[in-house]
């Protein structure tokens, strides 16, 4: 594009997890680190329940929860508190041009339904009849449309309204990546003037606790900061929700918006994972940021290894910097984890400072200095690394 | 040197390579010469026994072989096939280097039941199977490698790897129309100047007994199965529901630039995509058709082109009551008096309907509809649905001039997608 790139603020965030919803519960409790896991329902998982939510206040149709699984509740919620903070709600010719990017998983199973079909095909005389026969009288019709990975978006078009645009992207980490660097480079270029962008998790799950188990990556066991797992590597799955209205800044101000903070950059690569390869990528990424070296460093690491060792390498390069681990506070969400994570940088430019460190392993050190920018790191448990600088307006 | 940016001073978009795997077979030729000779891909399931389903017809890709068989293992596979002819085609980069991003339509990835089972019997439990058995099996360590092969990413980065795509592979889902979303994203990348190229590549592989149980649930499916290649009939009267099929496509999209520069055949323009989301339903259009018209309205514009340059639209068609009726109410809302000129025909009778594919394989037909200036047939026409007044090129294909098409993909959750292609640049 010939012109310059647009100025992107940040106008809205909806965040609900384990601490709470909305900034303040989420501020308050990374401040005062009591990890909030449960250590029991899936034992030997732990996982980061979501907290009590009425989900009424966001969806007030109870047949539209109904149509819904956890997961796109979780998220069609976190979404209504993102137009609310960003005082979009209810703006029909507003949200009827607003994009929207998800970033999502999908496919909660009926637990019930499956270990029924899984306990009887042993003695079925014909295993592909009995299957199909189950199939037919057990699935819900409505349950494969709860478990689409975009009906979460098209939940929060029926819901909310969005309707400029709808994408849904997938793939684990680096989906959260993803979509937020599209939604703002489409917005920088002029392709868009406003966006919602998030995703959500339903972390609660024996089939999701499964799929990241046959990698060995769930954490199982007594509960450890993300820094100090070295010795029993792996992630606990969140609940959560994550959703962000991007806006570039001369249409948030025509609406006058008020900004929280600014998307200044959004970088992302796939290295093959290697040993080393890894930290090599961040430095690229890193260097591609322009080396914000007054930067504090809000990290999405997992936990699992070698993934967290090496951004843990790549960070004692970089002594200068604060480093705040937020899934020892609320876990991993995965898809959401990014935008969850860029929520957190926006509260902390925004507050003008940084929250407590949790951890006793010392890549954590207090930090009182006055903040304004965050970087914002994802690796993913597998494959993708991402970045993102968020600036104080 | 003004061909090489459009009315709205963004670079033109070009595609230098495209190929494609449906039932009717692999490689854009097989597939042309059959739907242009209206030859139909469905047949009877035999992949595993439907005896006791209303729907045993689907548009099944049997002749690539894959093992262990799985939704994203097939997905993948074809995948591969259709890029290689659509790489081989353009020429482009070099041998495991393609210079730009993917963006990857996929349908979302679970375990299946042949994992579930070989979970249930590895965790040794006799009798009542439940999901803390699977889950022990899991954290044997013994299947790691259901671990990668059913990540969301995985189709992604696995074709990422083998074909050497720049950047962090793009793994999407807007349910039907995610073929046509997965070209929307590499032509906006592309018009922001992000890249030169991109590969939009675009496969479903997931006919399996849960996933048929699943439309037929909602009522979606023809169950009209015999004969089979006459089960799918867009626009009839008769229609009953879609049929459900494999296939891949892959398209290599470049801007006109980077494309003469090197001397690449043009194949065809990508000249504008259109988007709106409906917020009426989970799966129903909102009845007033305003977010189709809106779509097709967008994709016109962002093409930089009047209703009445438009010769024919490869439809969404899926030949389900629903779908057939709301895209009719949108073409006519759109064109008006040009609807009675315009051709619209619909792959799906012949294919089945791709699915996450259906966006890019019906693109690179609309493309080649484009080359050839001939138009594939809308097969199975035999009782006309009075209320559609259009003429959908009934049962044989015909000689046409078609200076603009319009392919449109229309999914649930309210994804509404069109894409405008031509033949060459403009002056």
């Amino acid at each position: 594009m010939a012109d310059a790139p647009r100025e992107v603020w940040i106008t809205g965030i909806g965040i609900v997890s384990c601490l709470g919803e909305g900034p303040e519960a989420h501020w308050r409790g990374l401040n005062e680190p009591t990890p909030i896991v449960d250590v029991k329902t899936f034992a030997p998982y732990a996982v980061h329940p979501l907290c009590r939510v009425d989900f009424d206040k966001q969806i007030p149709k109870k047949g539209d929860q109904r149509q819904m699984e956890p997961w796109q509740r979780i998220g069609t919620y976190a979404a209504g508190l993102a137009l609310d903070s960003a005082g979009a709600k209810g703006s029909g010719d507003l949200l009827g041009r607003m994009d929207m990017i998800v970033a999502a998983g999908g496919g909660e199973r009926d637990w019930a339904a499956d270990a029924a079909i899984l306990s009887g095909l042993p003695k079925a005389n014909d295993r592909e009849r009995f299957l199909n026969e189950r199939l037919m009288s057990d699935l819900r019709p409505t349950l494969f449309l709860a478990q689409l990975s975009n009906l979460l978006a098209g939940n929060i078009s029926i819901v909310h309204g969005v309707t400029g645009s709808s994408r849904t992207f997938m793939g684990e980490e680096i989906a959260g990546v993803d979509a937020v660097r599209i939604a703002l480079q489409r917005i920088r270029a002029n392709q868009s003037d406003i966006a919602l962008v998030g995703g959500a998790q339903n972390g609660e799950r024996k089939d999701l606790l499964m799929l990241y188990d046959f990698g060995g990556f769930g954490l199982k066991g007594d509960f450890h900061p993300v820094w100090e797992r070295a010795a029993a590597p792996g992630f606990a799955l969140a609940s959560m929700g994550a959703f962000l209205v991007l806006e570039s800044r001369d249409h948030a101000e025509k609406r006058e918006a008020t900004p929280l903070a600014k998307l200044s950059q959004v970088v992302v690569a796939s290295a093959a994972r290697r040993a080393g390869t890894v930290e090599a990528s961040l430095d690229r990424l890193w260097n591609t940021l322009g080396s914000p070296d007054s930067a504090a460093l809000v990290s999405g690491a997992t936990g699992t290894e070698p993934a967290t060792s090496e951004e843990c390498s790549f960070f004692k390069r970089h002594p200068q910097l604060a480093v705040r681990a937020t899934g020892s506070h609320f876990g991993h969400g995965v898809e959401p984890q990014f935008i969850m994570n860029i929520a957190v940088a926006t509260l902390a430019v925004h507050y003008g400072k940084l929250f407590a460190p949790f951890d006793s392993s010392g890549v954590e050190e207090p930090m009182t200095g006055p903040l304004a920018q965050a970087v914002v790191t994802n690796v993913g448990h597998w494959r993708g690394e991402g970045l993102a600088l968020v600036e104080r307006v | 040197m003004s061909e090489l940016l459009d009315a709205a001073s963004r670079p033109v978009v070009v595609v230098t390579g495209m190929g494609v795997v449906t039932s009717l077979g692999a490689g854009k030729t097989d597939n042309w010469d059959k739907l242009t000779a209206g030859k139909s891909g469905i047949r009877a399931i035999t992949r595993f026994t439907t005896e006791n389903f209303k729907t045993r017809v689907a548009g099944t890709v049997d002749f690539v072989p894959v093992e262990p068989l799985s939704a994203p293992a097939l997905a993948e596979r074809m995948a591969e096939v259709a890029i290689e002819e659509a790489l081989s085609e353009s020429a482009i980069g070099s041998r495991g280097v393609f210079p730009g991003p993917l963006f990857l339509a996929v349908a979302p990835i679970e375990i299946e039941w042949p994992q579930r089972q070989e979970l249930a019997q590895a965790s040794g439990s006799n009798d009542a199977v439940s999901y803390d058995d699977l889950l022990r099996s899991a954290g044997t360590g013994q299947f790691r490698r259901f671990h990668e092969r059913f990540l969301f990413g995985s189709v992604a980065y696995n074709l990422a790897d083998k074909f050497g795509t720049q950047g962090s592979p793009i793994s999407l889902s807007t349910a039907c129309a995610s073929g046509a979303s997965s070209i929307q994203l590499g032509l906006e990348a592309i018009r922001r100047g992000e890249a030169e190229a991109t590969l939009c590549v675009a496969t479903d592989g997931s006919i399996n007994p849960e996933s048929l149980v699943r439309f037929s649930l909602l009522s979606a499916l023809s169950t009209q199965n015999d004969p089979p290649e006459s089960a799918s009939k867009p626009f009839s009267k008769n229609r009953d529901g879609f049929v459900m099929a494999e296939g891949a496509g892959a398209l290599v999209l470049e801007s006109y630039a980077h494309a003469r520069a090197r001397g690449a055949r043009i194949l065809g323009v990508i000249e504008g995509c259109g988007e709106l989301a409906d917020s009426f339903h989970r799966t129903r259009s909102s009845p007033d058709g305003k977010p189709i018209i809106g779509c097709i309205r967008n994709a016109i514009a962002d093409a930089g082109l009047e209703p009445e340059e438009i010769d024919y639209i490869n439809a969404h068609g899926t030949g389900t009551p629903e779908n057939d009726k709301m895209e009719c109410l949108g073409v006519t809302s759109v064109f008006g008096e040009h609807a009675k000129r315009l051709a619209i025909s619909s792959n799906k009778s012949m294919i089945g309907h791709t699915l996450s594919a259906a966006g890019a394989v019906e693109a690179i037909f609309s493309l080649l509809t484009l080359d050839r200036q001939r138009i594939p047939p809308t097969i199975n026409y035999a009782v006309p649905d009075p209320t559609i007044a259009l003429d959908v090129v009934p049962n044989v294909a015909r000689d046409a001039a078609v200076r603009h098409a319009i392919s449109n993909s229309f999914g649930f959750g309210g994804q509404n997608v069109s894409l405008v292609m031509g033949r060459e640049p403009r002056a």
